[in-house]
């Protein structure tokens, strides 16, 4: 049902039931806010989005009050735009000022409120708190002293991540969000997903850098310094230079990682063949052996690490496989060091990818070969951004290249990695060849596309029916683990991916992109694989030569030993 | 394990994350404060985030998360001991005792803590040491009433 009510002098269009903002962003009214997350509920704290309520003469918040008909509201009067000034005067009187050196320079919420209220002087001194910057954590640093407490990270971590690792702390002006007891992030149940930095406004929450020792590796000659990208990497990165969304520049990506000085361009998508080839293997051979069931993919870090923590009994149903990074670190420094004759403690292994977790992957210890790191510094897609940028590139005049041979070229089953769902998708292509010998007619699986949180579909390979399930978002994966253990539900594969949409929206990606921003990377994905024509894994004839030259099979002695891993339950404060 | 606040969590309900705050308070009653274990106990008992559990405990006041000392030392912030100077008292007794308030000494002869109103404004400014009232003090007294209770030791 919708009715009309009068905003600014004039009559909109309000439906029953949402929000005063939501009625004001769908007529193309736009009034700032900070504790707001969509699809979240709202919590009204931050006071920005009030609006001022003509008929009780009250500051209202738009975000947290249902329309009404006959309301008379004024989005922009004098006291409504003095109220939310006094509100970022205050968070500006206990916030460190130090715009030039921040991360979040020229993309910092804070700043452009400051900026559109047209805050000019300091109005409001008062003592700042000072706080721990903390940056215990392989992934993500914390600096409280930037941190508005809008409390959207908290109900990302709570709310979407099912992980609740953060809340507030204490009350009033001695307000703080931190981990229980005031300990440091690295102790928490924290798996580093980073979605708390893609909500946070300020440069309260970052990702730990890896920029000097990658910028002194790149200047010493005695070190082969290589570069390897994730699938979702080429149809995010634009964004970071304002191009469209969803445009992919893989081989503008290509050119630009050779000249900033990257002797070597590998394509991740093709250990995602490469991980599909083992992932399939083991699933094939735990449904004909009786293994055990389900299997979960284990690509995501995120995910690996909230099993250990929250489910430590179920680590068993993990495939063993490493993820594409850790499987492109190790081919590299193994078969690519031997063929190309590069001593593997030369090699520096760098990889760009859409994601904050896999920095804590690299540096996990069962990710180091005898002493020797697979891949030595993981950039987030931002980072890559920032990196271009730092060698003053400019991607609109320079020309396409590929990636190089071998662990360069990839099927189009690879590159749906980034998209939820596309692990599974690429499985099933590969493991209905490895049962029937044939191929797949119908490669598409609709049912499991798109944004929900949970999909599921059914599959029939020659007398077996296998049934699969898709989730994206930890607290999705921590409902559906549950109704598993209740033995509500089976299946015999279940891919999980940390991030609400997989990849495309990692928490190492363009910060402040729109749900249709994310849309448009996952369509690029899907158009990249109804135009190719190698379209499994197993057809990709670099991995086809791998095998042949190196590992020998899928799930073999070589394979066992380079592409495969175990876990073990974590002791965190949960 | 029999664990040591097995008892108290056994009067009530698991998941059931309303008695939260009595739990806590009941642990306080027993511990003299709350420890880390205890919360990550109740954290488990409740299947609720020790993170909330630390964040609601630090909102309120009444909750402390160090042992109590042998004694327990409040010092009155209300109005009238405000006007009388408990900011100088506080510090004096921060400055004794070498902690801050909310804290223990080391050697746990002490403990800390600041109270709105004690409710004995006649007495301003007042500290309670174990529950008995030191009325009017200062500086120097302070020392000496510090002193006493050392000396029994």
């Amino acid at each position: 049902m919708s009715f009309l009510m009068e905003v600014n002098n004039k009559q909109i269009e309000a439906r029953k039931g949402e929000t005063i903002l939501d009625a004001l962003n769908r007529n193309g009214l736009k009034v700032p806010t900070l504790c707001h997350l969509k699809g979240s509920l709202p919590t009204g704290s931050c006071r920005m989005c009030v609006v001022e309520n003509l008929k009780t003469t009250k500051l209202i918040t738009a975000c947290s009050t249902p329309v009404e008909p006959g309301m008379v509201l004024l989005t922009h009067s004098p006291r409504v735009i003095d109220s939310r000034k006094t509100i970022v005067e205050l968070l500006l009187s206990n916030h460190p000022d130090d715009c030039l050196f921040c991360v979040r320079n020229k993309n910092c919420e804070l700043q452009d409120l400051s900026e559109e209220l047209h805050v000019r002087e300091r109005r409001i001194k008062g003592v700042k708190n000072v706080h721990h910057l903390d940056r215990s954590s392989a992934s993500i640093v914390r600096d409280p002293d930037k941190c508005i407490l809008c409390g959207r990270c908290v109900r990302v971590c709570d709310e979407v991540m099912g992980v609740s690792c953060i809340d507030f702390i204490n009350r009033g002006s001695q307000s703080v969000i931190g981990v229980a007891f005031n300990k440091s992030i690295n102790t928490s149940s924290c798996v580093n997903c980073g979605q708390c930095i893609m909500v946070c406004p300020t440069g309260a929450l970052s990702e730990k850098s890896h920029f000097p020792e990658l910028i002194a590796m790149l200047n010493n000659p005695e070190k082969t310094v290589v570069v390897q990208y994730a699938p979702s990497i080429s149809v995010s990165l634009a964004e970071e230079f304002n191009m469209a969304p969803g445009t992919d520049i893989n081989g503008i990506m290509n050119a630009a990682l050779r000249k900033i000085g990257f002797k070597h361009v590998f394509d991740t998508t093709f250990t995602a063949d490469l991980t599909i080839m083992e992932e399939a293997a083991e699933l094939v051979q735990r449904i004909t052996t009786g293994g055990t069931l389900p299997m979960f993919t284990s690509c995501c870090p995120g995910w690996v690490k909230f099993a250990e923590e929250f489910y430590s009994e179920l680590i068993h149903h993990l495939s063993s496989c490493k993820s594409p990074q850790q499987m492109m670190g190790a081919v590299i420094k193994s078969y690519w060091a031997e063929k190309t004759k590069t001593k593997p403690e030369n090699i520096y292994s760098v990889s760009v990818m859409p994601c904050t977790a896999k920095k804590f992957e690299a540096q996990r210890e069962e990710m180091t070969t005898m002493g020797i790191t697979e891949v030595d510094a993981v950039l987030t897609t931002r980072e890559l951004g920032q990196l271009i940028h730092m060698y003053g590139i400019d991607l609109q005049n320079i020309a396409a290249e590929t990636a190089d041979s071998p662990l360069g070229f990839r099927s189009s089953a690879g590159k749906l990695f980034g998209a939820t769902g596309g692990v599974m998708e690429a499985a099933i292509r590969t493991a209905y060849h490895m049962i029937t010998g044939n191929e797949l007619i119908q490669f598409k699986i609709e049912a499991l596309r798109g944004f929900d949180g949970c999909k599921e579909a059914q599959l029939t390979i020659n007398d077996l029916t296998i049934s699969v399930a898709v989730v994206n978002g930890l607290a999705n994966a921590r409902k559906l683990v549950e109704s598993i253990k209740k033995g509500e539900k089976q299946y015999h594969f279940i891919e999980i991916m940390a991030c609400p949409g997989g990849c495309i929206n990692g928490g190492g990606q363009h910060i402040g992109a729109s749900e249709s921003a994310v849309k448009a990377r996952m369509k690029t994905l899907y158009d990249i694989d109804d135009k190719e024509t190698i379209k499994a894994s197993h057809k990709n004839p670099e991995i086809q030569q791998i095998y042949k030259e190196f590992l020998g099979e899928p799930l073999g002695h070589k394979s066992h030993e380079l592409l495969h891993t175990h876990y073990c339950k974590r002791n965190v404060l949960l | 394990m029999e664990t040591k606040i097995q008892g108290i969590l056994d009067r009530y309900p698991a998941e059931k994350t309303e008695n939260l705050i009595p739990i806590l308070q009941d642990i306080q009653d027993h511990d003299g404060f709350l420890s880390q274990e205890s919360v990550i106990e109740v954290s488990k008992y409740l299947k609720m985030p020790s993170s909330r559990i630390f964040g609601v405990a630090t909102f309120y006041n009444q909750f402390r998360f160090t042992p109590l000392g042998k004694y327990h030392i409040q010092v009155c912030r209300g109005t009238a001991c405000h006007v009388l100077g408990s900011v100088t008292v506080l510090d004096e007794v921060e400055k004794n005792i070498g902690v801050k308030a909310g804290q223990t000494s080391r050697d746990g002869m002490f403990s800390l803590e600041v109270v709105a109103c004690i409710g004995a404004c006649g007495l301003a400014p007042v500290i309670a040491i174990n529950g008995n009232f030191h009325a009017k003090v200062t500086c120097e007294s302070i020392k000496e009433i510090l002193d006493n209770y050392r000396n029994q030791e």
